[in-house]
């Protein structure tokens, strides 16, 4: 589905990204865990094609398509989505009409109400897009309107910051659904609580610029939890099996 | 950015009558058509009376609903001698030369009025007509909401497809009564050459309300008004709104004015501008006589071009203590986030500006009932589509 090979990436002329490689397999939902600050979300927006993430060595590939000069909405339309973690406020677009413009440009069939009210946000469909929303409220507009967007691979930046307890279950089933048996999904967390309520398969670390480490996310988050991602470093390019020995 | 001065003498002052129309089936289909994109419905569908004026004609005027008069201002001022209490009394005649013009000569214009108590179901709609070239039109409008009652007027004001080049005078004096309420919404479709100067007052007594929107969308040669709400008894309100859209040769000088003059009144302004070549002044100004009245004022401006200008002018004038009064202008591009957020969920950069243009354009802070509320949206997108 994705494949990213040796990405370097700067953002106003500062090097952020050094030789980033990564594969997401159809069907696999990926963990990416990092400090903040790491680069985690530079990455996913360079991948969605924002242009002050600018590329200056490496591919970006989709679906078999080198897609580094391609728009936002091009990559959109081949089926890239976000959920941004700090989405802005758009005054006087309501939610509704932004979920309709969606699953329009996508060529899909959605059902908003039935939707919105699995994700409690029947009572924000006619607010202005983000305006007021909580955290926890724009993480859920943001998987609603990328339910109704339905893309092929989802990138999704920290979807439980800011999200109360109750919530996080109820997120973590959307993008367990979302990312149903043809679709991938990029997830990012430096907590790994999602961890919890995701059915993922793969993880990775990024550190120092590039991914130091792949595996089974629940291992790489337990060593994270017992040596910090000092460790992830110290051990870097090392194979996983190598990293599970040595527990 | 001098403003574009009417020049009274450079427009014809006199044209033919047109005749009286009972049925207003028999207005002809191309006039029909430039009044529906102004809000007004010929079949008069959800709505509770109508007055038309083509040039200086009254070709209709009828109310619909017992307790609700609409009237040619001319049969009113015959009919109610009292109504010299009311003519001239809130509007100064001298303010400029063109209340001195509409005061020698004036052609028409309407009255409407509720009686005590009564509660208008429908909005009421007036058609103010250029349909011959060059004309100046000269109206003096009179609106009266007696104690108790509700109003609910829409005022679309337009041209003849034809028409390139006008001038209109509109004199209008509100007059809301206690616990009364008058939400009256004018749009302003007029024509490229087009000169317009209304002058309009409100006065508004113990507990009543005034809500006035604007909206001016379709390219005119100059506008200049700064209507004037003056809350005359306690607990009074008023608020103005307005959306306006400048194109390339354009001049709007819009204002809004809101003098607080007894305790606990409240007032609202705000006003949403955007420029895709033409100049907007855009003022407001809220003074504060009273204890404990409240005010706040809010200007958006958007420069969609270069050659576009926006000047905000917001002014704040407290007098005594306990005034609550505050005022935010942001006069800018569409935010490039906004754009690129759009633009995530597969708009072209073009579509997702043009969403945006239309959101910021927000219909829904004229608080409309839903039966003009869609006409106004589809006159947005419609605006925004001819821009584009």
């Amino acid at each position: 589905m994705l494949s990213i090979e040796n990405l370097h990436i700067e953002v106003s002329g500062k090097k952020i990204l050094d030789g980033v490689n990564l594969k997401i397999e159809k069907g696999v939902t990926s963990i990416m865990f990092g400090q903040n600050g790491s680069g985690k979300t530079s990455l996913v927006m360079a991948i969605m094609g924002f242009p002050e993430y600018k590329i200056t060595k490496g591919k970006i590939i989709f679906k078999g398509k080198v897609i580094n000069d391609l728009s936002i909405d091009e990559r959109a339309r081949l089926g890239i989505g976000i959920l941004l973690q700090r989405p802005p406020t758009v005054r006087g677009v309501k939610m509704r009409q932004m979920i309709a413009l969606a699953s329009k440009a996508s060529n899909k069939k959605f059902d908003v109400e039935k939707m919105a009210s699995k994700l409690n946000m029947k009572e924000f469909l006619d607010r202005d897009l983000n305006l007021g929303f909580s955290g926890g409220e724009m993480k859920r507009s943001e998987l609603l309107q990328l339910a109704a967007q339905s893309p092929d691979l989802l990138l999704l930046d920290e979807p439980e910051s800011g999200v109360d307890l109750e919530n996080i279950a109820l997120i973590g089933d959307v993008i367990n659904k979302l990312s149903g048996k043809d679709k991938s999904a990029l997830i990012i967390t430096h907590t790994g609580h999602i961890l919890d309520y995701v059915n993922a398969s793969r993880g990775c670390v990024l550190e120092n610029k590039k991914v130091q480490c792949v595996g089974d996310p629940h291992d790489i988050l337990n060593r994270i939890r017992k040596y910090g991602y000092k460790g992830c470093i110290s051990c870097h390019r090392k194979e996983p099996e190598k990293i599970k020995a040595k527990n | 950015m001098a403003n574009k001065e009417l020049w009274i003498k450079d427009f014809d002052r006199d044209t033919q009558e047109h005749p009286y129309q009972k049925n207003l089936s028999k207005i002809s289909p191309v006039d029909k058509k430039s009044m529906i994109e102004t809000g007004v419905d010929v079949s008069e569908k959800g709505r509770a009376g109508t007055f038309i004026q083509l040039d200086h004609s009254v070709v209709h005027a009828a109310s619909l609903q017992k307790g609700l008069e609409v009237m040619n201002i001319s049969d009113a001022l015959k009919k109610y001698d009292w109504l010299k209490d009311y003519w001239w009394k809130a509007v100064a005649k001298d303010s400029d030369e063109y209340t001195i013009l509409a005061d020698k000569e004036s052609r028409n214009g309407y009255f409407i009025r509720a009686l005590p108590g009564v509660k208008a179901g429908y909005p009421i709609q007036s058609c103010l007509f250029l349909k011959k070239e060059n004309l100046l039109q000269n109206v003096h409008n009179l609106i009266i909401a007696e104690e108790g009652s509700q109003l609910n007027i829409i005022t679309g004001c337009t041209t003849a497809s034809y028409v390139k080049k006008g001038a209109h005078i509109g004199i209008s004096e509100f007059y809301i009564k206690k616990n009364a309420t008058i939400k009256f919404t004018m749009i302003h479709n007029w024509a490229e050459e087009v000169m317009v100067r209304p002058r309009s007052k409100a006065i508004v007594e113990e507990g009543g309300m005034f809500l006035s929107n604007y909206v001016c969308l379709k390219p005119v040669n100059s506008i200049q008004m700064y209507p004037t709400a003056t809350l005359v008894g306690e607990g009074a309100t008023a608020r103005f709104n307005s959306i306006l859209y400048a194109h390339s040769g354009s001049h709007l000088d819009i204002g809004s004015r809101v003098i607080l003059s007894k305790p606990n009144t409240k007032a609202e302004i705000i006003a949403r501008a955007v420029t895709n070549g033409g100049t907007i002044i855009t003022r407001g100004h809220l003074k504060g006589e009273a204890p404990s009245v409240k005010a706040h004022l809010e200007c958006r401006g958007l420069i969609l071009s270069p050659e576009g200008s926006i000047l905000a002018i917001p002014e704040l004038e407290g007098k005594g203590k306990d005034l609550e009064m505050s005022h935010e202008a942001a006069v800018g591009k569409i935010a490039k986030e906004e754009i690129e957020y759009l633009m995530t969920r597969g708009l072209s950069s073009e579509e997702a500006q043009a969403v945006i243009v239309r959101g910021f354009m927000d219909t829904a802070i004229l608080g409309l009932p839903p039966e003009l509320q869609k006409g106004i949206d589809d006159l947005v997108k419609s605006c925004q589509e001819e821009a584009l």
